[in-house]
């Protein structure tokens, strides 16, 4: 699917700049890629680093299992697949509430090692199992609590009330949780091959 | 006062993890270097895939595409293209959503319509396609699916659900 959806966007992306006369910046724009990607793990990698680090320490303390067993019965109905105190559970948990706190630097991290440890528990090592899947509806849909940029941005602009917008925000990501949610109990029932 | 809370979040989060791991008596030092030292490796499987699908969405970004279509049918929609040109970039690209927002609010001001609903629409809605990319590649999983029709269906809800509660609201 990915593989398709790449190859997708560059095809149409080089057709398109050819048509529309943007050929010039095409050139650019092929090996600035490589360069913005890398900027892009040269700004994570410190930050994933830290983030790694301290978590380390909340896990082997056992603070993060303390974390994850307050969220466990909603865990529970969402992953019947993972066994109970995995530790997969306590890195949903942990990347779960830093998205919900907007600390999207710290939830990333978080959510790779839980992907990671979702991936111990797949039989099928090259397919998505359907924690997996629900573990990114959960990540795409994510809870804010408070979009920090968005409201500098509005607040730049001159906004009478730049963080009013968060409530909605809210709402809709609450809203949209659990139709992604609901929608992956049913996908995944029709999945069943 | 929200800034001063938002502040304190995480020197009170590391706070806590500290006292928490001395209450336990764990060695601080060499669990946290134990921590970071993984890093690398989450790194090292993320590079790859982060390069590709910059590549990709870059040169898809350049050809203009959507606004080329966007314009073709400008003239038989009478809801504004802004919106909807946000709307199918948001999931595609972070900082060139932003962009786009940038643009909607010099020419509407944030607290119109368009410019609440363009917040609304940028924050309640998540970079779908890179985390895709990234959760999957730095796993190594090839066949993902329906994830990816299911969180671009639900991108389309949240828009959706957006446009219904700024209405109400204006």
């Amino acid at each position: 699917m990915i593989n398709k959806v790449w190859t997708f966007l560059i095809i149409i992306g080089i057709f398109f700049s050819v048509i529309t006369n943007r050929i010039e910046m095409l050139n650019n724009i092929i090996f600035d890629s490589a360069k913005i990607s890398f900027d892009m793990i040269t700004r994570i990698f410190p930050v994933m680093a830290l983030w790694l680090g301290i978590m380390k320490i909340a896990q082997v303390s056992g603070l993060l299992n303390k974390i994850s067993f307050f969220l466990e019965p909603f865990f529970k109905k969402l992953f019947p697949e993972i066994p109970k105190g995995h530790e997969s559970l306590s890195y949903i948990s942990a990347n779960f509430i830093s998205n919900a706190f907007g600390l999207g630097n710290a939830s990333t991290p978080f959510g790779i090692k839980a992907m990671k440890s979702l991936n111990e528990l797949n039989k099928d090592k090259k397919t998505a199992s359907r924690s997996m899947i629900t573990f990114i509806i959960l990540n795409t849909s994510g809870l804010t609590i408070v979009p920090t940029t968005l409201i500098s941005l509005r607040m730049l602009h001159n906004s009478k009330s730049p963080a009013s917008i968060s409530f909605i925000c809210l709402l809709v990501t609450f809203l949209a949780t659990v139709f992604g949610l609901t929608l992956d109990r049913l996908f995944s029932k029709r999945y069943k091959e | 006062m929200m800034n001063l809370l938002s502040n304190l979040l995480i020197p009170s989060l590391v706070l806590i993890i500290i006292v928490y791991g001395l209450y336990k008596k764990i060695n601080l030092y060499d669990n946290f270097i134990e921590g970071a030292k993984e890093s690398f490796e989450i790194v090292l499987s993320i590079f790859p895939n982060l390069l590709a699908m910059i590549l990709a969405i870059n040169i898809f970004l350049n050809s203009d595409v959507i606004g080329l279509v966007l314009e073709k049918i400008k003239d038989y929609i009478k809801f504004p293209t802004e919106i909807i040109y946000l709307s199918m970039i948001r999931p595609i690209s972070g900082s060139s959503s932003i962009a786009i927002l940038n643009r909607i609010f010099e020419k509407f001001n944030p607290d119109t319509f368009i410019g609440t609903l363009a917040s609304v629409i940028q924050g309640a809605n998540d970079t779908t396609l890179y985390v895709l990319t990234l959760y999957f590649g730095s796993v190594g999983i090839k066949k993902i699916k329906y994830a990816l029709w299911l969180s671009l269906l639900t991108d389309l809800f949240a828009i959706i659900i957006s446009f219904f509660l700024v209405s109400i609201i204006f």
